[in-house]
C-alpha cells in the first residue's frame, strides 16, 4: 500500500495499448504472463488431465514417493499429489480473481464517494483506518471462526481484509482529480455528482486500481492457502494448495513431496502474478521504472 | 515535540475504539444465535440459556458493548469458554515464545535486507542488484508455511542441524533457546527481508541521485561514509515504515509458523480459539494485535519525526 497509492491516474485508454508495449520492453512480466497463462490453462482443463480421481482413496498406494505413476507422490491416502495439485489450482485461482475483481469494484465505488464527497470521507476513512489495524490474517481467521469455512466465505473475509487497500488507492487518486480543471469544467456546465463520478472521475482511476487489483490477487492466493493449511479456509473435501500441504504436514518426515510440490506450484503461480503487477506498475507510472 | 506526540496520541483514539467495536461486533455478525454457538452441538435449551446469561447475550447490544469495554480497560480480557481460565492466564505463558520470535524475525529481516538494499542500490544495474531484485520478488511470493516446511526438511530432517519443532525458554539456556527458534524465524523473516530490501533499494536509489551525495563524494568523503551516513540516513523514512508493517505481517506470520513448528505462542492459541469456536479468546487476541499494532505505528510516526524534523508540522 505503500508504494502504490501515489500513482498518479491516466486515461484508461493507454492500458491496453500500455500492456502489448510493457510486455516487448519487460521481459520479466513477459515472463510472468506466460506463467500465468500456462496456470490458468491448466487449472481450466485440469478435469481433463488428472488420471486418477483426486479425491478417491487408495490405501495400497499411500506415501509413495515420486515414481513414473506417481509424478509428485501419493499422500496419506493414497491419492495423486500431481492429480491433486492440478485440481487445487482452481481453488486458488478462483478466490484469487473473485477477490481481485470483488475488492476493485467495491474498492472503487467506496473510494469514488469517500474521495469526492468531504463529508463523507471522514467517516468511511476512520472506519477504513479501524479496518485495516487488524493483521490481515488474523481479522480473516476471526471472521472465519464466526461465519464457519467454506469456499464462498474464504473469498468474503479475504475481500473485508483487502478492500480498504482498494479504497485507499482510489481515494488518493480522487483527491487529486476533483482539483482539475475537466472536473472543474463538468461541474460548470451542471453535470450532476453521480456523472462526474462515474465518467469523468473512475476511468482516470483505472490504472492504480488495475496495479493494485493485480497484488491483491497474489495476496489472496497466499491468505487462502494461510487459511485452509490452518484448516480454516476450504473444506478438506475441496482440494486446495493450502489444504494439500495442510494435510500433508503430520508426514514431513516420511513424505516431503505431498507438500512439497503443491507449493512449488502456488509460489510459482503467485511469482507470475507479482511479476505482472510490478510490470503493469512500471508502465503505468514511468517514475517507477527507473526504482523497482 | 512533545506536542507532536501528544496531537499524534489524540488521533489513536478513535481507531482503537473503531476498533473495539468492530472486534465486538464480528460475534454478532454471526448467522444465528451467539449462545447457540458457543454452547455447542450438544447443549441442551437450558445449557444455552445458562450460556446466554453467563455471557450477557440477554441484555441489549450495547450495555453488553459497555460491559465489555469496562472489563478490557480493567484489564479483563473475559473467560475461555473451553478451559474456563481467564484469558489473560492464557496468554501470559505463550508471551514470551511469541515475542522472541517475532523480535528475531524482524532483527534477521533488517539484518538481510538493508544491507540487501543497500549494495543493490549502490551497484544499481549490475548483477548483484538483479539478483537482490529477483530474490525480492521471490521471497514475497512464498508462503511463509512452506518455507517452514523446507527448512525443517532440510535442517532438521536432513541435516539435524536443528531441532524440527518445539521451543526451549530461554531460563534453560540461551544457546538452546536461540537453536529452537532460528528456523521459525529464518522462514519469518525470508518474505519481510525482501519487503525490506526492495523499499531499500528503491529509497537509495533515489538518494544516491541527489545533489548532495555528489557534493559528499567531490569533497574526498570515503564512500563507506557518503553511503552510511548522507544517504541512507535521509533513505531511512520509508524503511522505518516498512518495518512497521513488517509488524503486521509478522502477527500474522507467527500464527502460522507457530503451527508448523509446534511453538505454544500466543499465535497458535488464537488458531485453537478459532478451530474451537471459542470466541472470547479470539475477541481477546483480535483487540490485543490490533491495539499494539495501533501502538506500534504511533511509535513509527513519533520516530519519524525524530529522523526528520520538518515533519512536526
Amino acid at each position: 500500500m505503500t508504494e502504490t497509492q501515489q500513482i498518479p491516474a491516466r486515461a484508461h485508454r493507454g492500458l491496453i495499448r500500455g500492456s502489448v508495449f510493457a510486455l516487448r520492453r519487460n521481459p520479466n512480466m513477459l515472463l510472468g504472463s506466460v506463467i500465468l497463462a500456462v496456470v490458468v490453462v491448466i487449472a481450466l482443463i485440469s478435469p481433463y488431465l488428472t488420471r486418477t480421481d483426486p479425491s478417491a482413496l487408495n490405501p495400497f498406494e499411500r506415501l509413495q514417493p515420486p515414481s513414473s505413476v506417481h509424478w509428485f507422490g501419493a499422500d496419506h491416502l493414497g491419492r495423486d499429489v500431481f492429480d491433486r495439485t492440478l485440481v487445487g489450482s482452481r481453488v486458488s485461482l478462483l478466490v484469487g480473481f473473485s477477490v481481485g475483481l470483488v475488492t476493485s469494484v467495491a474498492g472503487l465505488l467506496i473510494g469514488l464517494i469517500s474521495g469526492y464527497y468531504r463529508r463523507l470521507d471522514n467517516v468511511i476513512m476512520r472506519f477504513m483506518d479501524g479496518l485495516m489495524a487488524f493483521p490481515s490474517l488474523l481479522l480473516a481467521l476471526a471472521l472465519i471462526a464466526v461465519l464457519g469455512a467454506s469456499v464462498f466465505n474464504v473469498i468474503l473475509v479475504i475481500c473485508v481484509v483487502d478492500t480498504p487497500r482498494m479504497v485507499r488507492v482510489v481515494r488518493g487518486s480522487v483527491l487529486s482529480l476533483r482539483e482539475q480543471q475537466f472536473v472543474e469544467a463538468a461541474n460548470a456546465i451542471g453535470t450532476p455528482a453521480w456523472r462526474i463520478l462515474l465518467r469523468h472521475i473512475a476511468p482516470n482511476t483505472f490504472a492504480p486500481v488495475m496495479v493494485q487489483a493485480t497484488f491483491i490477487f497474489a495476496l489472496a492466493i497466499i491468505v487462502e492457502a494461510n487459511l485452509s493449511f490452518l484448516g480454516a479456509g476450504v473444506p478438506p473435501s475441496i482440494p486446495s494448495w493450502g489444504n494439500i500441504m495442510g494435510q500433508g504436514r503430520t508426514y514431513l518426515q516420511i513424505a516431503v513431496w505431498v507438500t512439497f510440490f503443491p507449493g512449488l506450484f502456488l509460489s510459482l503461480c503467485v511469482l507470475s502474478i507479482n511479476l505482472v503487477g510490478d510490470g503493469l506498475r512500471d508502465t503505468l507510472d514511468p517514475r517507477f521504472s527507473r526504482r523497482a | 515535540m512533545s506536542g507532536y506526540i501528544i496531537r499524534r496520541l489524540l488521533a489513536s483514539i478513535p481507531v482503537i475504539l473503531l476498533v473495539g467495536v468492530i472486534t465486538f461486533s464480528i460475534l454478532h455478525i454471526a448467522p444465528g444465535d451467539p449462545a447457540v454457538l458457543m454452547a455447542g452441538e450438544e447443549a441442551t435449551p437450558e445449557d444455552v440459556e445458562k450460556m446466554r446469561q453467563a455471557l450477557g447475550f440477554d441484555k441489549p447490544f450495547y450495555v453488553q458493548f459497555a460491559v465489555w469495554v469496562g472489563n478490557l480497560l480493567r484489564g479483563d480480557l473475559g473467560t475461555s469458554i473451553f478451559s474456563k481460565h481467564t484469558i489473560t492466564s492464557l496468554m501470559a505463558p505463550r508471551l514470551q515464545p511469541t515475542l522472541s520470535l517475532g523480535m528475531l524475525a524482524i532483527v534477521l529481516s533488517i539484518l538481510f535486507g538493508i544491507p540487501m538494499g543497500v549494495i543493490a542500490a549502490w551497484k544499481v544495474g549490475s548483477f548483484t542488484d538483479r539478483g537482490v531484485m529477483i530474490f525480492a520478488v521471490l521471497g514475497f511470493s512464498v508462503p511463509v508455511f512452506w518455507l517452514g516446511f523446507i527448512f525443517i526438511w532440510l535442517f532438521a530432517v536432513h541435516f539435524r542441524i536443528f531441532p524440527a519443532v518445539g521451543f526451549v525458554p530461554i531460563s534453560e539456556g540461551v544457546f538452546p533457546y536461540l537453536k529452537s527458534l532460528t528456523l521459525p524465524a529464518l522462514a519469518n523473516a525470508i518474505p519481510f527481508s525482501a519487503l525490506v530490501a526492495r523499499m531499500t533499494r528503491s529509497t537509495m536509489v533515489e538518494v544516491l541521485q541527489e545533489d548532495y551525495i555528489r557534493t559528499a563524494r567531490a569533497k574526498g568523503l570515503a564512500e563507506f561514509g557518503v553511503i552510511g551516513r548522507h544517504a541512507l540516513r535521509n533513505a531511512s523514512i520509508p524503511i522505518v515504515t516498512v518495518i512497521g508493517l513488517v509488524f503486521a505481517a509478522l502477527v500474522s506470520g507467527a500464527v502460522v509458523t507457530e503451527t508448523v513448528f509446534a511453538i505454544p505462542g500466543l499465535g497458535r492459541l488464537l488458531v485453537d480459539g478459532v478451530v474451537r469456536r471459542d470466541y472470547p479468546i479470539v475477541q481477546a487476541m483480535l483487540m490485543v494485535t490490533a491495539v499494539s499494532y495501533v501502538f506500534v505505528n504511533l511509535v513509527i510516526d513519533i520516530f519519524y519525526a525524530y529522523l526528520d524534523p520538518r515533519i512536526r508540522y
